[in-house]
């Protein structure tokens, strides 16, 4: 008990920040068309490929001798990129058909 | 000055890019530029933690960073670019389980480093258990959306079975943080448990319901990255993360809605394949069919001044979405007035439908949502379905026993005449019969999408 007491105080900042972007997602997507629904989804799909930070601070961090962890590293940051990249990508190329035709 | 070269800042800065693009992502106009706007700030915030890394780093190690993007993008690129549009929610589908794993294996890295530091150990656990979830589940979800796994697959009590799992998953990484455990071999029969766990969950959810699965699954990846995030203390990740997780939840709400189930109902309620549901419709649903030929239609087509156009699955699957805008421009040309009906969840993804025939060059005008549709149809003179089922089932309307019950529908059989184009009397994704096909207006013309269309278009330039 005394050591979630203590995290909670010592990551207050940290826990701020969750409670206001709970909200902050709430609200941003409110009422979206439902013809939206999927690039949005695809979108946030991309967003959520930030993991790849965390993959690479595992690999700066990790021991040169410690060759489990690297190469778990490698294929962490690997399939973080291909979230990321495929992700954006996929969300551009299906927004582009939604552009307005003259 | 030198604030504005640190990493918190470029934190800062990216993830409000991510705000603002998800933002952006809800409206028309400005979807593809806040796509573009959070891409950007992904790469500030990717670029930002490499170079701006404090402490000595191997040149190896940057090598291998390095290498892993590279290849990572090369292959995202290729996929995402090259794949058909038809295959859109499978591959949103493949890439956040991607990220599921990442979030996983960073889990499985970290895990010894913080033996003994019980907040950072329930962080990393819990990590490892969505993200491997948020992992599998998407590969099933994948494979029941490409085809290769089309049948729900139910174990005994399933639904039983399943919570048991996860309770004693839960259990188990409760008692790993209690006892303050550094052993690998639980870590890793956690990290197991979880990935079948995962695929359980998704196995017995019918395919149809798939997209609001990806987009709960999308929500899980998002709050494991978070969880990355709270350990790491990095802003970024927290941010990102947690914005998606509540984002994702609320969207996967709202695709429940489009189809007016409940998430539970979803996960816990069979779909249309329960045996009580397929004897009831089917015995509540008698008379015979009319089929009609390629000729007749494009007769009837050529004569009528009305026609809505209704595009299921059907379509996207016979890839005849540039057929069919051929056809509504040889009538347009005759002066017939054509409309594309869209259901919310036609096709496999809300607003797949769109996607497919934007892609084709359709006129955006021409795509009706079903609200406004719906009291069009009385005065139109045919409506021709193709390859959709469940969204034309007047069964939503008027049978409370059917599994589809109080969906909203297009209402179709409102027209003076409808033509179903359909390869066969197969039910569909629901698993239900259609009464639709048996109505008096109603002539079922038989074959494959994109040659039925086809043989339309050559009937009517003869014309």
């Amino acid at each position: 008990m005394t050591e979630l007491i203590d995290f909670i105080s010592n990551n207050l900042q940290m826990i701020y920040i969750v409670i206001l972007m709970i909200f902050v997602g709430v609200e941003i997507i409110g009422h979206v068309p439902a013809v939206l629904h999927t690039p949005l989804m695809s979108g946030a799909n991309a967003i959520h490929g930030v993991v790849i930070i965390g993959a690479i601070l595992v690999l700066l961090g990790a021991d040169a001798d410690n060759i489990l962890a690297q190469a778990l590293g490698f294929v962490a940051v690997l399939l973080g990129t291909l979230n990321v990249v495929g992700g954006f990508v996929v969300t551009d190329r299906m927004l582009e058909m939604f552009k307005k035709k003259k | 000055m030198e604030y504005i070269f640190s990493l918190e800042f470029i934190y800062l800065i990216a993830s409000i890019t991510y705000i603002l693009g998800l933002k952006m992502l809800g409206h028309p106009e400005t979807a593809r530029r806040g796509n573009l706007i959070a891409a950007g700030g992904m790469t500030l915030a990717i670029f930002g933690t490499i170079f701006l890394h404090q402490g000595e780093v191997l040149t190896q190690t940057y090598l291998l960073i390095g290498s892993a993007i590279l290849i990572g993008t090369i292959i995202g690129w290729a996929i995402a670019k090259k794949v058909a549009m038809t295959k859109m929610p499978e591959l949103v589908s493949l890439f956040n389980g991607m990220g599921g794993a990442s979030a996983a294996l960073i889990g499985l890295i970290e895990f010894n480093h913080y033996v003994g530091d019980t907040m950072s150990i329930v962080t990393i656990l819990a990590g490892i258990i969505i993200g491997s979830i948020s992992f599998s589940g998407s590969m099933i979800a994948w494979a029941k959306l490409n085809g290769t796994l089309n049948k729900p697959l139910r174990l005994p009590k399933y639904n039983m079975l399943n919570n048991v799992i996860f309770i004693v998953l839960v259990a188990f990484a409760a008692y790993m943080t209690y006892i303050g455990t550094g052993s690998q071999l639980y870590l890793y029969i956690l990290f197991f448990g979880a990935l079948a766990y995962g695929i359980l969950f998704v196995l017995p959810i019918g395919g149809a319901d798939m997209p609001v699965v990806i987009s709960l699954l999308n929500s899980f990846t998002g709050l494991a990255a978070a969880l990355g995030g709270f350990l790491y203390g990095n802003m970024v990740m927290l941010t990102g993360g947690i914005l998606v997780g509540s984002a994702g939840t609320i969207l996967t709400f709202a695709m429940c809605d489009a189809m007016n189930r409940s998430l539970f109902n979803v996960i816990f309620g069979g779909f249309g394949d329960t045996d009580a549901s397929i004897e009831g419709s089917s015995s509540s649903v008698k008379g015979s069919i009319k089929k009609t030929t390629a000729s007749d239609v494009a007769i009837l087509m050529n004569y009528s001044q009305r026609i809505i156009f209704v595009p299921g699955y059907g379509l996207a699957v016979a890839q005849a979405q540039h057929a069919i805008h051929e056809l509504e421009q040889l009538l347009v040309a005759k002066g017939i007035e054509v409309k594309y009906a869209i259901h919310p969840v036609a096709g496999r993804m809300p607003g797949h439908m769109n996607v497919l025939l934007a892609e084709t060059n359709v006129d955006y005008d021409k795509l009706a949502e079903m609200e406004d549709v719906n009291p069009e149809f009385s005065n139109t003179d045919v409506v021709f379905v193709v390859g959709a089922n469940d969204v034309v089932n007047p069964a939503a309307h008027n049978d409370p026993s059917s599994p589809i019950y109080g969906m909203p529908i297009l209402d179709v059989e409102n027209a003076k005449q409808i033509i179903v184009n359909k390869r066969s009397m197969k039910p569909g994704y629901a698993g239900i019969e259609n009464e639709l096909f048996f109505n008096q207006k109603t002539s079922m013309l038989f074959g494959d999408a994109k040659t039925v269309i086809q043989s339309l278009i050559t009937e009517i330039k003869g014309m």
